[in-house]
């Protein structure tokens, strides 16, 4: 208790905040620990991309954009210290890249009035807008890429997969349990048989696991992992010599650092992707010329188009596109956290609007409204070719069960609203 | 000079034994107490209660609490993460199960549901001890987790398997959920603290204490004056896990409100509480404060340092930290094994006889 006073005096001058002038987007990232190599290129990627925009076109609507960043580590208690000493410096979006954290940020951004965009991860259910006021999860969801991997391997077996054995090897964590509501209905629909094998974190002990996949014999394996726990399957899958082009990961399964360590065993190996990949892209000469050229690119600077690189780009682009659509609708250059919020919902990606960012087809077009979230959940397939090490789009982006996974998210995001009383608010 | 005892005079058994003996320390003891409760929750914000002081209270709980067993008791544990999550999972179905009950009930049966629990785990210690019991409590760390993540009635048949805590107050005000006043989570923490502390202290002073004491000292001794071994212990198990499961509660109801057990609970944190206790100083409840304090802001201050002030990168800075920590706890244990406390009792010392040391 004596120490509190101390506590007291500590704080005095870390409250003080400096001035609101820029468009703050804090990047709650990580470089440490067992997830740092899917962190480290999101983050660079993130960074350069509101650079870019500060050096080329001097920043959005004329104000330049900063990013704070903060370590989190991938640690929930780290993201909230994060998330509090971020707030009031007039963030305008959060972006956590964390299941875990995103959990916590939920609730608070509500209260806060700021916007969180969880892409591609966090909860899924947060697509439904008349529930989650302030949480975005647009372009797609983890139950758009659970059906992306089951409507591909429809199509793959000629439209029939009954009696087929999938095994989902997943992290044990809310993360990793997301998309087995999601296959075990699709599992009664198409008939197919699902074995559920967690892998506790941080993921690098695996063998029981594959033992079990070695026995069953799976026609296919589903991955829901993320850092080591990648690097450490595909490794284990050449072991067993499992055929790589049945094995099939999500999003967070299937980047650069996750299939080399394998070596040339890892060819063939696949991933379901809401972006395209690779840097033969307008918008990386940009970033060439203005960023990495200049010396100023984040980290070290050598992510440039990699898989997660260009995921962060894009989370950046989103973010800044939505903070256009914002100044438009407020008619201010200065916008705030609310108003950044209403651009998100009016956000509005055409084709045209890519081309002219420099990033032609990069990702799916959709338009963000106020009971929908979660964009159209356009899902595409990305393999690995070992040789060339690259990896390459080899599907288009197509659209997911939404039959299936509309139900789940009114009925999930339905009990989130009975248990907090949250009234919809779309009319 | 500083430190005054001159005319500090006591006439009776009760005055001699009283916690803080000398007037100066019973003084500053109130001061701290009265700018806890009474100055700090008008000037608390949403950053220092969520960053710092919440954290602080609620590892200090913890800290208490595995001091009872381990500095007291002498019965090493490394199950406290585990514990602190039976506190949680309990806090959890109650508040879900009786939403309408005030949440300081819910979190004094979510302690009372861990003592037992923790009960039940310290059995083993009737028969082994030392570096044997460490491995039992270990292995109830792992099985709590795997518990909490195996069976889905703990977490309500979620469909992500976290825990999220819902919108509960007592007495009318919010205490959990994003719109609870910073003033308030302080204070329902603080009060749950002074509660423990208060606790904890007299019972280390009685005769509960004594024996826990006299097992920790020497245990075959302490059964022959006439200590019930079976009784010492498992009353040390029971009144520190309750402590802990108070802690627990608090960290996820009102500190993070959605846990996920593996991530909040796993073995770090058991690691996180024992170098509190071994840092603040075994067997001293000033000394938990201390360990909790020293741990939960060392981190803040180096990321304020080097991120904020010096403008490092934030990955060095965060390597940085785990290099300085790791470098400060070798460095204490060897040039002050004894903890913070004791640099605390030293210091005290010291100040009596200045400026005139013989």
């Amino acid at each position: 208790m004596k120490k509190t006073l101390t506590t007291l005096a500590l704080g005095a001058a870390m409250a003080a905040g400096p001035a609101m002038a820029d468009l703050v987007f804090p990047d709650l990232s990580y470089r440490t620990g067992p997830y740092a190599a899917g962190g480290i290129p999101f983050s660079d990627g993130y960074n350069d991309y509101f650079t870019l925009l500060n050096e080329r076109d001097g920043g959005i609507g004329g104000v330049p954009a900063k990013v704070i960043e903060c370590e989190t580590g991938y640690n929930t208690e780290k993201g909230v210290e994060c998330y509090e000493s971020t707030k009031g410096q007039g963030a305008l979006i959060y972006q956590p890249l964390s299941t875990g954290i995103t959990y916590q940020l939920i609730p608070k951004v509500t209260a806060d009035n700021i916007p969180l965009h969880t892409m591609g991860y966090g909860r899924t259910s947060a697509a439904n807008g008349e529930v989650f006021s302030h949480v975005f999860n647009y372009p797609a969801n983890y139950w758009n890429g659970a059906s992306g991997v089951v409507n591909y391997l429809l199509e793959s077996n000629g439209g029939d997969i009954s009696g087929k054995k999938i095994a989902l090897i997943y992290h044990n964590s809310a993360y990793g349990k997301e998309p087995i509501r999601t296959l075990e209905e699709l599992s009664k629909k198409h008939g197919f048989e699902l074995i559920a094998l967690p892998v506790d974190h941080p993921g690098q002990e695996q063998k029981s696991q594959w033992l079990q996949i070695r026995r069953e014999r799976p026609d296919n394996v589903v991955m829901w992992g993320w850092g080591v726990m990648n690097q450490v399957a595909i490794q284990e899958a050449a072991n067993i010599r499992f055929p790589m082009e049945n094995f099939i990961g999500v999003w967070w399964s299937g980047a650069e650092h996750d299939v080399m360590p394998a070596g040339d065993k890892a060819d063939g190996y696949k991933a379901v992707t809401f972006h395209n990949v690779g840097r033969d892209f307008p918008v990386f000469d940009d970033i060439q010329k203005y960023v990495v050229d200049a010396g100023k690119a984040a980290g070290a600077g050598d992510q440039v188009g990699n898989v997660l690189y260009n995921r962060g780009m894009y989370a950046a682009m989103l973010a800044a596109e939505a903070a256009k659509t914002a100044q438009g609708i407020h008619g201010t250059a200065d916008i705030n956290a609310a108003m950044m919020r209403d651009g998100m919902e009016a956000l509005v990606i055409d084709e045209a609007k890519m081309a002219a960012l420099g990033m032609p087809n990069f990702g799916p077009t959709f338009n963000v409204s106020c009971d929908n979230h979660g964009g159209p959940g356009l899902v595409g397939v990305t393999q690995w070719d070992a040789e060339s090490k690259t990896w390459s789009l080899i599907s288009d982006f197509k659209p997911s069960d939404t039959e299936v996974i509309g139900k789940l998210i009114e009925e999930d995001s339905g009990a989130y609203a009975a248990e907090n009383n949250i009234e919809s608010r779309c009319k | 000079m500083f430190y005054r005892e001159a005319g500090d005079f006591k006439t009776s058994y009760a005055d001699d034994s009283q916690t803080f003996p000398i007037k100066f320390d019973r003084v500053r003891y109130y001061v701290v107490l009265a700018v806890a409760f009474g100055i700090i929750p008008f000037l608390v914000n949403d950053y220092w209660a969520n960053a710092i002081l919440l954290p602080f209270l609620i590892y200090s709980i913890a800290a208490i609490g595995l001091n009872i067993l381990v500095g007291y008791c002498g019965q090493v544990s490394l199950g406290t993460g585990g514990f602190m999550a039976v506190g949680a999972y309990a806090c959890y179905k109650l508040m879900t199960a009786f939403p309408e009950v005030s949440m300081f009930i819910h979190v004094i049966l979510a302690g009372g549901i861990t003592a037992v629990v923790c009960m039940a785990f310290g059995l083993p210690s009737l028969r082994i001890k030392g570096f044997y019991l460490a491995v039992a409590t270990l292995a109830a760390q792992f099985f709590l987790v795997w518990l909490f993540n195996r069976v889905p009635w703990f977490y309500n048949y979620s469909a992500s398997g976290q825990i999220n805590a819902p919108e509960r107050d007592t007495f009318g005000i919010l205490i959990t959920g994003p719109n609870a006043p910073a003033w308030a989570t302080y204070l329902f923490c603080l009060i749950f603290l002074t509660f423990c502390a208060l606790v904890a202290r007299n019972l280390t002073r009685g005769t509960v204490g004594r024996s826990w004491m006299a097992i920790r000292d020497m245990d075959i001794a302490a059964e022959i004056i006439g200590v019930n071994p079976l009784k010492a212990k498992l009353t040390a198990f029971a009144v520190s896990g309750f402590f802990i499961g108070i802690s627990g509660a608090l960290f996820f109801a009102v500190y993070l409100g959605a846990v996920e057990v593996g991530e909040a609970f796993g073995i770090n944190k058991s690691f996180l509480v024992l170098f509190m206790v071994i840092l603040g100083g075994l067997g001293s409840i000033f000394g938990s404060f201390a360990g909790a304090a020293f741990l939960v802001l060392l981190p803040v201050v180096l990321k304020v340092v080097g991120v904020d002030l010096l403008g490092w990168p934030t990955d060095i800075v965060a390597h940085f930290q785990l290099v300085i920590v790791g470098a400060l706890i070798v460095v204490f244990l060897i040039a002050e094994p004894h903890g913070m406390a004791q640099l605390w009792r030293v210091a005290k010392e010291k100040l009596r006889l200045w400026p005139f040391p013989h």
